[in-house]
């Protein structure tokens, strides 16, 4: 890892960036890391694209990276990924959730959504796919797709160590504590199965 | 203690630390949040919305004239409407404290433009603080009262996007006592009559001398010495970004306390380096200045003088340095415009209106705020957005015009409560006392939406949750001398078709209210019953759509076309009940509380 990491969540406004940037942030923050988050709030949120960006390391000065800067690109829908690709350093390593959601111009026609958009990403660069959205239906709540999301990201960069169930216990309403960790579990357990298949 | 916190929480921090009293301004990105900050702090300190960002600056003057420290919060647009008021209070200077943070949005991430607020200071002639993360907003937040009362003058905390809306780690302090100074009748200071202007005027070309005096020695403005090579004069992200790209390897002169600016410290730090860079955001602020001193430099020659920069950016334009990027041809990513939410209110109003734009010669006056979005298509129900509480007052010009040339338009304005509550209200007005016969539209949904859901005068509710009078929007316009007001509820486009048609057919002023709460709104107590529409999810009988796309002109999220089968379908997770789509399809194929769609 260089002296500072560059996390880059790309995704749909509603898709929930925002509360993985913070849990995801408090996790650094509590592991000694000087940590900076950007995020962008207002007309953007309103399901247009969204990115959020995490910085942590030594000594952090920029809270956001632009093209060819993030060593991680976490991407929560898969043209989103595309969208986001210049944010990625070569070399650097994708994470997508295998969702496809269709903008405005596809909804109503006029444009199609492009297909076999995850082989052209994969054919570039190290791509990690999550069946987030599956996962997240199987445990019986499909907006934790996010946490399943995290916990590949925090496998992925090693840093399992960290205690994260409390975070997201101090973090999440309540009720939703216990499925929440259960996606974050899931999401872990999805890239051991992907060093496991490669 | 420690914490990760945004820029905007970090002000509200440091303003409370620094013993705030009152605090008062408009929502606006990104600013919003220093409002709501501060109203977690119950009784220790006053945290009010008003109306518009002229009444919240005016608020906060006299929360300081009456001896309190004070402050004032609103969006880079927000201080153009405040700036009657700054002007002023620039000659009268304060008694207690008083702040004015102006959150700018370089990138026009959420704004109608990109203006650059630091221009305001020398212009107003008002010191000026730039911080540039979590911890110096709250310094600077915090320092800026005190020297509000030093210098008698009040202070612009000008923050932006990257600072309002990043987090860092913030080390706060401990809260000064809340003092207030005592007030005394002082009439050649408050009291702006032109003789005593006059005497203030000369009084503040002191206060700017000894402001500069004071920009030399503040530890505001630091010197980060690296060697000579290479020297950065910086401010706010700026700074961040240059620290980032030129890390040990350049000089700094980084400064915080922007206006006056210190001309010593800059001829000293230029005289000691051999190449020097000012690294800035939006227009040449430092970079003009210091041209006039007669320092080479490189800045906007070279960094772009418009949208955000970062690290990537500057190392283009100083370094001809590219970052490398992954080949990959990305243009196949269709674009994902913001939409209106599914169960938006205003969704309805935007598919009937929009239907009369198609049909005849129509002008539609547009605003700010989330029916900025029926600009787009498919719904295309908007010409244009001006600022603020404008679409009456631009809708009245140019009606006035196409009447004069017999053009035989007609126009329609729409706008929403919180900004008929703005200023929308002295432009509806001027439609009443200049027998206009303009369409006005008021899109009520009960809340203040696009910022995020905070209470305005129509909601019954103030900033700290307290009760109080809900403005009634309908009384307010008849009180006006508007007679044809008619209030509707937009989710029932029969209704909003023939108040339309109604509106189309009078010659004089009206006004249609669409009421309906924000489908993210939490309703309180009484509007449950007021407002209660069984949201029951709607389907696609199978079988029975025709493909004939009309539903698809709504614009719903919830709402996709499958050219295969062709038929229309609606996503469940997304879908929340409206019942728009089933009122515009003409085969009856859309049904309430069937799950019959596969």
């Amino acid at each position: 890892m260089p002296d500072v990491t560059s996390v880059v969540f790309v995704g749909v406004g509603g898709q929930g960036t925002i509360l993985v940037t913070s849990i995801f942030s408090l996790g650094l923050v509590a592991a000694g890391y000087d940590v900076k988050t950007s995020e962008i709030h207002g007309l953007s949120q309103r399901g247009g694209s969204v990115n959020a960006h995490v910085r942590f390391g030594r000594k952090v000065h920029s809270p956001i990276v632009g093209d060819g800067g993030a060593d991680v690109l976490v991407a929560f829908e898969v043209v989103e990924a595309l969208r986001g690709l210049p944010f990625l350093k070569p070399g650097g390593r994708l994470i997508v959730n295998n969702l496809e959601i269709a903008p405005s111009p596809v909804l109503t026609g006029r444009m199609k959504y492009p297909k076999g958009v995850i082989q052209l990403l994969s054919s570039k660069v190290d791509t990690t796919v999550v069946n987030a959205h599956d996962i997240a239906m199987g445990l019986g709540n499909v907006r934790v797709m996010n946490l399943v999301l995290l916990g590949t990201l925090v496998e992925a960069i090693g840093l399992g160590n960290i205690a994260w169930g409390a975070i997201i216990a101090s973090t999440v309403k309540k009720d939703l504590v216990d499925i929440n960790i259960a996606a974050f579990k899931a999401g872990r357990r999805t890239i051991a199965h992907h060093h496991q298949a490669a | 203690m420690i914490g990760l916190m945004s820029g905007n929480e970090a002000v509200a921090l440091g303003a409370v630390e620094a013993g705030l009293s009152y605090a008062s301004g408009y929502p606006g990105t990104p600013s919003t949040e220093i409002l709501e900050r501060l109203a977690e702090f119950g009784n220790d300190v006053i945290a009010e919305w008003a109306p518009n960002e002229k009444v919240a600056l005016e608020c906060a003057i006299g929360a300081s004239i009456a001896g309190g420290r004070a402050l004032a919060a609103m969006k880079m647009v927000g201080v153009n409407v405040a700036a009657d008021p700054l002007f002023s209070v620039a000659y009268s200077g304060v008694n207690g404290g008083l702040v004015l943070v102006s959150g700018d949005d370089p990138g026009l991430h959420s704004s109608q433009n990109e203006q650059d607020n630091r221009y305001y200071a020398p212009f107003a002639k008002v010191p000026m603080l730039e911080p540039s993360d979590s911890q110096e907003a709250h310094d600077m937040a915090r320092a800026a009262f005190a020297i509000s009362e030093t210098y008698d003058a009040p202070v612009l905390l000008r923050l932006t996007t990257r600072v309002c809306h990043s987090k860092s780690l913030v080390v706060t302090g401990d809260r000064e006592k809340t003092v207030r100074r005592p007030y005394a009748r002082n009439v050649a200071k408050y009291g702006l009559v032109p003789g005593n202007a006059r005497a203030l005027r000369a009084n503040l070309e002191l206060k700017m001398k000894r402001l500069a005096e004071f920009a030399e020695k503040t530890d505001l403005n630091r010197v980060e010495w690296n060697g000579r090579t290479l020297g950065v004069i910086a401010s706010g992200m700026g700074y961040q970004y240059a620290r980032e790209l030129f890390g040990e390897q350049a000089s700094y002169l980084k400064l915080g306390f922007t206006h006056p600016l210190p001309v010593g410290l800059i001829r000293a730090f230029a005289a000691r380096v051999e190449k020097l860079y000012v690294i800035e955001e939006l227009g040449p602020y430092l970079e003009d200045q210091v041209r006039l001193l007669g320092i080479a430099c490189i800045g906007k020659d070279q960094i772009p003088p418009m949208y955000e920069l970062n690290p990537s950016i500057l190392s283009k334009s100083l370094l001809s340095k590219a970052a490398p990027t992954v080949e990959c041809d990305i243009t196949a990513a269709p674009p994902r415009p913001p939409v209106l939410c599914a169960g938006c209110p205003h969704r309805g109003f935007f598919v009937e209106l929009g239907k009369i734009a198609r049909r005849q010669k129509t002008m539609i006056a547009g605003d700010i705020g989330c029916y900025a979005l029926g600009l787009a298509p498919p719904l295309e129900a908007q010409d244009l957005l001006i600022c603020m509480g404008a679409a009456p007052s631009v809708g009245h010009g140019a009606q006035r015009v196409f009447d004069k040339f017999a053009e035989g338009t007609r126009v329609v304005a729409t706008f929403g409560d919180s900004t008929f509550f703005h200023t929308g209200i002295a432009s509806l007005l001027n439609l009443v006392y200049n027998n206009s016969n303009v369409i006005v539209c008021i899109l009520d949904n009960r809340i203040t939406a696009m910022t995020g859901q905070q209470d305005n005068p129509g909601t019954g509710v103030t900033l700290q949750g307290a009760p109080t009078k809900e403005a009634n929007i309908e009384a307010v316009v008849r009180g006006l001398g508007i007679d044809h007001v008619r209030v509707v509820n937009p989710m029932d486009l029969r209704e909003v078709r023939q108040a339309l048609k109604w509106a189309f057919a009078l010659n004089t002023p009206s006004v249609i209210v669409t009421k309906w709460p924000c489908v993210l709104k939490a309703l309180h107590g009484t509007e449950k019953a007021k407002y209660a529409h069984k949201y029951r999810n709607v389907a696609v009988r199978d079988g029975t759509c025709n493909g004939c796309r009309t539903c698809l002109r709504i614009g719903c999220p919830a709402i996709s076309f499958d050219a295969d089968r062709e038929r229309a379908s609606i996503d469940q997770t997304i879908c929340v009940g409206c019942e728009v789509c089933s009122q515009v399809c003409g085969s009856d194929a859309i049904v309430t509380g069937e799950l019959a769609h596969a």
